[in-house]
Order: C-alpha cells, then structure tokens, then sequence
C-alpha cells in the first residue's frame, strides 16, 4: 500500500490532547504512524481542519427494517436522488437512502464506523448482506437483546451466567457486536397488544419487568466483558413526562462496575436520549426537562448518551420498539408497516414529518441540541440523529453547526411559527454555549469509539490507529461565521482517507474503498443448560433449525473479528 | 405572451424525461441556452436541443412564456414539471407525468396523455382534448399527499385511480373512467360526465364526487341519504346524494361526522 502524508493542517485529535496544533499525519499500510519516507503522497492540508474518521454510535442503515422503509417508502426517493457519479452505484433515496448512498454519504462526510444499532438476531443474514453491500465504511451491528425469550426466562430466575452465556452465543452466531436493548420488555408485551411504560410494568406471561431486564443484562454484559456496554433504548419513548422513567432507567448503572479490555468506561449507553427527556403530561403542555435528564448523566460517570437530534426533515422512523409506531401510527395516520420476530423482537415503520412549524416537533428540535449543549463531558455525550428517527444521517453537519453556533440556532429559531411556546417550554434560547470543533470532534469521533470499545482503532490520530482521516476545509484559527458555512465544509470533505486509501476528495467518491465488517468472538467455556435450552427451543419453537440460524462466514467476508475470552 | 416553438426533430428510442420544459426553465433564455438545457434518455443526459429545434425567444419571467410543441411527444415524460406560470401547448400527445406538481400556468395538450397526468399539482389548469390514461391528478406512489389544488379536464376518457389521495382542486372527465375514483382522498371535487365501472371514493373521507353516468357497483361503504339539485360544471341535475365511507373515519374529524359526498345522477 502507499504511504500518505497530510501535511501542514490544523489537527485535532482529543485522544492526544492535540486541538489544533499544525502537524502533519503520516500513513502507512493502513495505520497511522510516526514517519513515512520520501516517496509518501504528500497531501497539503494547509488552513484546513485535520481529524479522525467520524464514529456513528447509532444509526440504522441496514437490515429487514431498513429495506421495509425503504420497500414502503418510494416517495422517498422522489427528486431526492442524485444523478450517480461515473463509475459508481446509483443512489437513492433521502431518510432511507440506498446501502450505496449510505456508504458514500458517510464517506463524504468524513464517517469511517458506523454502528448498525438494532439487529434481529434471526434477520441476522440479511442485516450482514446489506452491511455487506455497504460501501468504504467499516461497521458493526447490536443484535437486540431486551424482548428475548431466553433473556426473560433466564432472568427471571436471576440467572445472570446462563444469560451471559446465552448473549456469548448469540452474539457469536449472528456475528454481532453488544447487546441492544429495545423497549425492555415492552416489544414482547406487544405481542398480547400491550406495553412497559413503566420501569416496575410486567411482561404478560414472562412476569418479569423491565428493571430486572436492564438490571440483569447490564451484569451479564459485565461478566462477559464485551467492548461495548448494553446499549439501551429506554421504555416510554416520545411521550410527555418520559423524563423521570428515563433517569430511573439510569439509576440503575449506579453500582455496577465496568469490566473490559478496551478501554470503555461506562456499563450503559443510553442512546437517542432526546426521545427520552420530555415533560408534561400531554402534548399541550409538552415541555424540556433536558437539563434534568443532562444534570443526572453529568454525574453519571459510568453512563453514555447519544443525542437523537431532531433535524426537522420529512423522515422514516423504525425501531424495534413496535408499540410506540403503532401510537406514532395512530397520531399522524400515515402508513404503517409492523412485524413480529418470532422470539426475539418485533419492529414497526412509520414515515413522520418533523414540521418546523408544529409546535411539538419544533420543542423536539430544540430538546436534542439543549442536551449537547447542556453536556458537560463531551466525550460522554455523542451526537446523533437516531438515523432515520429524527433525521437523516446526512445532516449531521447541520446538527453540528447548531451546535456551534448560537446565531445558527437562531436564525431556525426564528423561521418556527410557534417560537415563543419553544421558547418557554424549552431552556435552549437561554443557552449561549457554543460548542469547539474539539468538543465536536469528541462527540463524533473520540467518545463514541471509546464507548463501542475500539478506541485503539477509531476516534483519534495517534500511531497505530486505523488510518481514517478527515480533512475538512475549515480554517481552524479564523472558523467562518457563517453556520452555513461550517455546514457544507462538513457534509462536503475536503479528503477522506479510509484505512490507508484516499476515497473522498472534494466530497466525490474515488473508490470503494476496503470496508470491514466488525464483530465479537466471545469465548467461554460451554454451558451445559443453555445448550440444551437453545437445542430444545429451536426443536419446539423456532421455523429455523439451528443449523440454519448462524450468519455464515462468506456473509461477511471481510471481517475484523475482536476476541474476548470470558473466564470461567 | 413570447412564444417559443418546440418542432420533434427525432422520435428517443427509449422514452425521454424532459422536465426541463417548463416556462419557468425557458424564461429569460436565449434559444441556444433552451437547446443546451438537460434531458434523460433512459439514464443516459442529452441536451434538449438533440431533440426538439428551438425557434422564438421566452419572455422576462414563466408567467410571459409559452411554450408550444409543434409535434408529438408520446414519447416525452414530465412536460410542465413544477411549472408556476405561464402556457405549454402541446400539439400531440404526451407521455407520463404531463403536469406534475404544477403550481400554476397552463397546460394545454390536443392529444391524449399517457398516465399521471397532473400528479400531486398544487395549482393551474391542465386540459387534455384527448383522453388520459390511469392516476390523473393522483399522488405519488406510496405518497399521501395527492393533488391540492387546481383543475384538470379530460374531454375523453380516463383509466383507473382517478384523484387518489386527493386534497383538493377539480378533475372534470368527460366520458367515462374505469375503476377507483377519489380512493382516501380528503377533499376535493372530481367530475365525471360518463359511466364508472365502479370502487368509486373508497376509504374517502372528505370532499365531493359526481357521476353523470352511471355507476355499475356503488362501495357499500356510501349509503344514499337524499336527492339534491345541483349545478354541475354550469349545468343543473337532480342527484342522487350518498355519504360515506362509513368505513373510514376522517382523522382529524374531532367527534365531528365528517363524509365524503358522492353524487348519482337520479334515474329519469
């Protein structure tokens, strides 16, 4: 492989306390290293901004709910899909964009990883076929965890090793990276048409609750040991009041210590906490509670948020929460599209359009960005979109830009026909903070590969990392005033190189680049019970063998596979 | 009114997607610039000059221009396109999607259209002397936000999904129509002087339906409540009035019954 040298920009990499010091990058083989020689392809990145490959903590880009959005949405695509470039894979598609447009948006954008957060163990094939299919960026996929038959039974007798050994299997045969939790208990109450609201509501049938699941799960993933901590999407998503369940949920970290190799701190990611953080007790006097939920995950240190932004577009939203699309259903009565997943899970997709000017959807607005700016450990509080339940992916640089800049929040602010109910039922307009491209670069790249766990690849620019490098034309010591300005050097990047290999210049995809599929190989010793319980179900309960159940090998042929070993 | 004369130089093998051919393109535009304007012939981009020769000068703004086909353009897609102002002329037929989120002007084709005429338009007048095909005035596909407003006459026949997801505006059809009229529209008027076949404002839940002709099988969804005198499209009729359908409920309707009406010309 050849040897690049980036030469002269402003870097900025937060796992070397480096915000902007000129230095130059050397690559070689795929690795960032100290030097390269002569012959190195010297890139001058003078007056431009230098960081690491972005990391996507959460995001749905591929699998059976994807593709039903993306089957039940054509008008999606309408006037949304541009003419492909030479040589390369039409895209298509804006909320659910095609595997290819997903592929090369991220890449211009400057992503490298990108976490597939919701994957239904027996979809498990599919969801590897489409990462498969996904173009230049490396990524992983969280099999969900929170309705399983296993988890619940097991857990009700407080059977945290069958659990864990349960997770260690399943894991290995969906090639799947941690564990998700969808609506804890929640889904699989859907299944006699009810739900968990409430951390203390029962499972029909399974009576267990949903703090026994997370209590239960959060041990089981820490007597593993795996990468990456439970990765929750918490009961009572999007309704008024949600606030006090969600801390409750968090409360329930308190305690429990983390126990890995790879560096992570925390032992629960609470993901797409915008959804999470609401007041009121109906939608008319629906209201912030951000700086409550944000005081309590300040404190917090071994807890992770994503922040669920919402960027006020027409989108699609799917999630593995199937009783909340069907309240989402009976509030907007557009189509609906809900399935049940024999044993594991359900999902539901609904299109949704954030209209800037209901009053609702512009409090929502306004509640992801209060909650960044109320972070006060960026390298705990990551931002996303819930690609594509809040927005698309692709406006990530919007979100940043309003992030950073008060005059950028603003100027939207003031387009919403409801502004002063924004405004009184939200914090944000007293907020000045403005967030640093070093805060930003901790929230996108720094804190979310140490919270997957693979701080030693992504996030940062120190020797020996992968070689993911994004170079954005943003002058670092004199940033435009301009949020629209900030917004188009960061949807656009000036280069990006993945693993070693230039694939973006100019924002125009030159190659596809050398993608990765990651997964974890857990290793404990066989568990004689959960053999046979997994043995006995898929002979009673299953439609598949089991020995048509694990994702095959040439599924994903170009794995990075992490081992763990568990000891007995 | 600055008249531009498109003449057909060659008939695309495969069909060609001219969105381009619009007022609101044209306007302010020399004849060489038109000529240069973007067309697809299958995935593949031609200028619209390969096709058509560009003779006249637009005017300052869409609503100064018109446009005037001298030809036939049954193989030419998405005429009229997001137009605001102005007059297309076609002196032929023309392919799919004739109209298309219009919002204002006027789109007159001599011939027939192919299917989506005026779909999901927001404004302006489209007339066809010929007949249409399926989806006039519908939503796109998988859409639920159909035509909102303005008028479409079809002096001929249509085809089947007439007006789905419709919001508002009028569609006149003239003779008769096939299958599927009005389906979850929620508002709007649709006109038909001719015979249906049937499934006419299926899961409708607001906005008027006549029918001239008749109708071979009503939904069971409409239940007939009254006889009304009405004008229909400057001419007076004593109607059969139905409600419905009772099988939908309109979402917003708040407690409130809310129908869509349909109108049956009464039997003599």
């Amino acid at each position: 492989m050849t040897e690049i040298l980036i030469t002269h920009g402003f870097v900025i990499d937060p796992t070397q306390n480096i915000n902007g010091d000129v230095a130059d990058v050397a690559i070689r083989d795929g690795k960032i290293v100290d030097t390269v020689g002569s012959g190195a392809k010297v890139i001058d990145a003078k007056g431009k901004v230098v960081m690491a490959g972005g990391v996507d903590v959460h995001s749905h880009v591929a699998g059976p709910k994807v593709n039903v959005g993306r089957l039940m949405r054509p008008e999606d695509k309408l006037f949304k899909s541009p003419m492909a470039q030479e040589k390369f894979r039409m895209e298509s598609g804006f909320s659910v964009p095609s595997v290819f447009k997903t592929g090369y948006d991220y890449a211009r954008m400057g992503y490298g990883f990108v976490m597939e957060a919701a994957m239904p163990p027996i979809h498990s094939p599919h969801v590897h076929e489409e990462i498969h299919d996904t173009p230049i960026i490396d990524e992983a996929a969280l099999p969900v965890f929170g309705n399983n038959w296993f988890v619940m039974e097991y857990l009700r007798n407080k059977e945290v090793e069958n659990t864990a050994a349960y997770i260690a299997w399943l894991i290995r045969v969906t090639k799947g990276f941690g564990v998700k939790v969808v609506n804890p208990g929640g889904t699989a109450a859907w299944a006699w048409g009810l739900n968990c609201l409430k951390l203390d509501d029962k499972v029909p049938y399974f009576e267990i609750t949903p703090s026994e699941i997370i209590t239960g799960l959060l041990q089981a993933n820490e007597y593993l040991g795996l990468p990456h901590s439970v990765h929750l999407h918490q009961n009572d998503l999007g309704n008024p009041g949600n606030f006090l369940t969600t801390i409750d949920s968090l409360k329930l970290a308190e305690g429990i210590k983390t126990k890995n190799k790879f560096g992570r701190t925390q032992v629960m990611h609470s993901t797409h906490i915008q959804f999470h953080a609401y007041g009121g007790e109906n939608w008319g006097n629906f209201e912030s509670k951000a700086k409550d939920v944000m005081d309590y995950v300040n404190k917090a240190k071994n807890i992770t948020v994503d922040l669920g932004c919402v960027t006020l577009d027409e989108t699609t939203t799917m999630t593995a929460d199937g009783p909340f699309e069907h309240h989402l259903h009976s509030l907007n009565h557009i189509k609906w599209a809900n399935t049940d997943v024999e044993l594991e899970t359900a999902a539901g997709v609904v299109p949704y359009v954030y209209d800037k000017d209901i009053r609702v959807c512009a409090t929502q607005w306004a509640i992801g960005l209060e909650l960044g700016l109320y972070a006060k450990d960026p390298e705990r509080v990551f931002i996303t979109t819930d690609h594509p339940n809040a927005g698309p992916f692709t406006r990530y640089p919007r979100v940043i830009s309003w992030l950073m800049c008060r005059k950028a929040r603003d100027a939207t602010l003031n387009t919403f026909r409801h502004k002063d109910k924004v405004i009184e039922a939200t914090t944000l307009d007293s907020i000045d903070r403005e967030l640093t491209l070093y805060e930003i670069a901790q929230m996108t790249r720094s804190g979310p590969a140490r919270c997957l766990g693979l701080s030693k690849m992504y996030g940062g620019l120190a020797p020996g990392m992968n070689a993911d490098v994004a170079v954005f034309d943003l002058n670092y010591k004199s940033m435009p005033t301009d949020p629209v300005a900030i917004e188009k050097a960061l949807q656009r990047a000036a280069l990006f190189v993945k693993s070693g290999e230039i694939v973006v210049r100019d924002g125009t995809v030159l190659s596809h680049g050398h993608k990765k599929t990651v997964w974890v190989n857990v290793k404990m010793p066989e568990n004689p019970q959960v053999v046979r319980d997994i043995t006995q179900c898929f002979t009673r309960d299953y439609t598949v063998g089991i020995n048509n159940y694990p994702v095959r090998d040439y599924l994903a042929p170009h794995p990075y596979v992490i081992d763990v070993d568990v000891e007995a | 009114m600055a008249k531009v004369i498109l003449t057909p130089k060659k008939v695309p093998e495969l069909m060609l997607e001219a969105p381009c051919i619009t007022t609101d393109a044209f306007a302010k535009k020399t004849p060489a610039q038109i000529a240069d304007l973007e067309v697809r012939e299958g995935k593949i981009p031609f200028k619209l000059g390969e096709y058509f020769e560009i003779v006249g000068n637009p005017g300052e703004s869409a609503a100064e221009t018109e446009i005037e086909i001298a030809g036939d353009c049954s193989r030419v897609k998405y005429i009229g396109t997001k137009m605001t102002a102005g007059l297309i002329t076609v002196k032929g037929n023309a392919d799919m999607y004739t109209g298309g989120w219009m919002k204002g002007g006027k789109i007159h084709i001599v011939g027939d259209v192919h299917s989506f005429c005026g779909i999901a338009m927001e404004g302006g007048d489209i007339l066809v002397d010929g007949n249409a095909q399926n989806h006039v005035g519908c939503a796109y596909r998988g859409d639920w936000r159909g035509m909102r407003g303005g008028t479409i006459r079809i002096r001929g026949s249509a085809g089947n999904d007439i007006g789905t997801f419709m919001l508002g505006g009028t569609i006149i059809i003239e003779k008769e129509v096939f299958i599927h009229v009005s389906t979850h529209a929620e508002g709007g008027t649709v006109i038909i002087k001719g015979n249906v076949t049937g499934r006419v404002g299926g899961q409708m839940v607001k906005g008027d339906i006549y029918v001239l002709g008749k109708i071979q099988h009503i939904l069971p969804g409409f239940t007939k409540v009254d006889q009304v005198r009405k004008e229909v499209d400057g001419q007076t009729f004593t109607l059969d009035h139905y409600i419905g359908d009772l099988g939908e409920r309109h979402p917003k309707s708040k407690g409130k019954e809310i129908f869509a009406n349909l109108y049956v010309r009464a039997a003599a």
